[in-house]
């Protein structure tokens, strides 16, 4: 394919360096370590790990909210300019961003209108006379009544709030759309809805979407093609139910059948190991090893790179890479 | 009538939801600066005009409504010209300082760095400074002038404004709300002027209505010390300075202006409270 991919990350890197005390040594927290990814147009990625793993962190490093100290991103083939410069705000009407908390990403002071009209101030699409036809419409497509325009932001539900946000965010019809954890502020009973609403509106649009989240279950749900973070570095990439249905990286393994499965008992869950990770003391070798069951001398000392086990998977373990067949649980 | 009977009436004459404190507060604004504004109509006689033969005549007696000085000068002419200097004063140093403050304020939490360093150390060194010594060096060095005048006044304060802006903006560009208006591709100009400053505008309007009175004070001392509003102009703090010496045998000298700068203070309080609810959809 000639066309380069809609996003193409590579190699990034972000440090974040923070000491205790005054005097106290500066300890480095990797929070992304040589990620690489691409996005093709009309595509879902789905990004998963724990809290810590610094997914949330890619996601914004993704949109240039967050600087690489490594690495570099393209979109559309293009190196993402500097953050707040005029050329990386012009582009803001291409990549957007659905935030984890509705209520604390709305203004409270404005209405609802208002603010899912703000963008198309911003980026002057359309005569003034147009903007609030276009407004409606957008409200029309997210769900939400023409008359709650007027309403303020702490007058609607967690719902509500997350279908503003959503329409804000589309107004500007953006090729890409990163969603950091889009549901988890959310009551199950409107996950589902906010999910159906997103996967609905990502095929009509054909947009690029990365999802970050931290639910199998959702992201399950959503993507095409996922990607396993562990310790800021991916561990497992793949297509969605590849991923789902055989999982490679032991920490993949752990998390699927984390999943629960009606009619399955519990028992065949893979409970891990030891401490959840402190991202600033680092594990020697493959960051996982404390906790994976299938651990060896090699995973010890040195980090396993990527490798492709098939076309369209990659595997960063020393044990399970090379293996022709899924390794049993 | 008694009191019961009058209060449920004249509520029903108010706008709804306008408490009657509050409307008392703005109806007293609005006076103070119609007088301001009218000061040279609605004064009786000229502020220097000296009735010998009427000195220190009390309140009440015909043609001095208010008594007068040991001058002879009419006591509510000179209220009505004081309430214009004073209140020319204390906006226009209130609303330099408030804007002052904010700008710089909005500057740190944006630029970050050193600017940040210098507007935080900038204000330290505001805070830590006696402001009467300043005022009166520049005042001794400069003469006193009304632009000068209001322009030294607008620096009082001004660090507070910047405190607080700074730390709201800091606060609000690390998450939520502006941070989501910068992805959008929001102008710094637009984050600041139509998000932030909106927001943080009800912390900002408390801290004028708290500086506002300190202002007239600040004024009244100045005054009174002899380098603020200079005789035979008069000023509120002036007046109430030079009916001291009169406390005990003619009062009503220094309780005129006095119970002005307390009402229009209390007034202040009240509306800027009242303001800043109505401002704020989520109490509405």
């Amino acid at each position: 394919m000639s066309r380069p991919p809609l996003l193409e990350a590579r190699d990034l890197v972000r440090i974040y360096r923070s000491r205790r005390g005054l005097t106290g040594a500066v300890t480095e927290v990797r929070a992304v370590d040589e990620v690489s990814l691409k996005l093709r147009a009309g595509e879902t990625l789905g990004i998963v790990g724990e809290s810590g793993s610094g997914k949330s962190t890619l996601g914004r490093m993704l949109l240039g909210l967050d600087p690489a100290q490594g690495g570099t991103v393209l979109f559309e083939g293009m190196a993402l300019p500097r953050f707040g410069t005029p050329i990386w705000r012009r582009l803001r009407a291409r990549m957007q961003m659905v935030w984890q908390d509705p209520l604390s990403a709305l203004d409270r002071r404005l209405t609802v209108a208002a603010q899912i009209r703000e963008p198309l101030d911003i980026h002057r699409i359309g005569t003034p006379e147009e903007r609030p036809a276009r407004t409606a419409s957008l409200m029309t497509a997210v769900g939400l009544r023409a008359d709650q325009g007027g309403r303020y932001p702490h007058e609607l539900s967690g719902g509500q709030r997350q279908r503003v946000v959503i329409a804000r965010a589309l107004a500007t019809n953006p090729a890409l759309l990163v969603c950091d954890e889009p549901v988890s502020a959310l009551d199950v009973s409107i996950q589902a809805q906010v999910v159906n609403l997103l996967r609905d509106l990502q095929g009509q649009k054909g947009l690029g979407m990365v999802f970050i989240s931290h639910d199998l279950k959702v992201v399950r749900n959503l993507a095409d093609r996922v990607a396993v973070m562990y310790l800021g570095r991916i561990v497992e990439e793949g297509p969605a139910e590849q991923i789902f249905a055989e999982p490679r990286h032991p920490y993949t393994q752990a998390l699927v059948s984390s999943i629960p499965v009606p009619g399955r008992p519990l028992d065949a869950r893979i409970l891990l190991q030891g401490e959840p990770p402190n991202p600033a003391a680092r594990p020697a070798g493959c960051a996982f090893h404390p906790r994976c069951p299938l651990a060896q001398g090699l995973c010890r000392t040195r980090v396993p790179a990527l490798r492709v086990p098939e076309p369209g998977r990659a595997v960063a373990c020393h044990v399970t890479a090379g293996a022709q067949s899924p390794v049993a649980a | 009538m008694a009191l019961a009977d009058i209060l449920p009436r004249t509520r029903r004459l108010l706008p709804a939801g306008l408490p009657v404190s509050v409307a008392l507060s703005l109806f007293w604004l609005a006076a103070m600066l119609i007088c301001a504004a009218l000061a040279d109509l609605l004064r009786p006689y000229p502020i220097t005009r000296m009735d010998l033969a009427a000195r220190l005549a009390p309140p009440l007696t015909p043609h001095h409504w208010l008594g007068t000085d040991e001058l002879g000068r009419d006591v509510l002419s000179r209220l009505i010209q004081s309430v214009r200097v004073s209140l020319v004063i204390a906006f226009g140093a209130t609303i330099l300082s408030a804007v002052f403050g904010t700008t710089l304020g909005f500057l740190a939490a944006k630029a970050r760095g050193w600017v940040e360093h210098a507007v935080v150390m900038l204000a330290d060194f505001q805070a830590a400074l006696p402001f009467l010594i300043l005022a009166l060096a520049v005042l001794a060095f400069f003469g006193s002038s009304m632009q000068l005048l209001v322009g030294l006044m607008g620096f009082y304060g001004w660090e507070r404004y910047a405190r607080i802006a700074r730390g709201l903006a800091i606060s609000a560009g690390a998450q939520g709300y502006a941070a989501a208006v910068v992805q959008l591709g929001a102008s710094p100009a637009r984050v600041y002027l139509r998000h932030i400053l909106p927001n943080v505008a009800s912390t900002l309007i408390v801290s004028m209505t708290l500086t506002f009175p300190e202002i007239v004070l600040m004024e009244s001392g100045l005054s009174f010390l002899g380098l603020g509003v200079q005789p035979p102009e008069t000023s509120l703090g002036n007046m109430v300075g030079l009916g001291r010496d009169y406390l005990t045998t003619a009062p009503w000298i220094m309780l005129a202006p006095a119970v002005v700068i307390t009402l229009t203070t209390l007034s202040i309080s009240l509306a800027g409270d009242w303001l800043r609810d109505r401002l704020d959809p989520t109490i509405r």
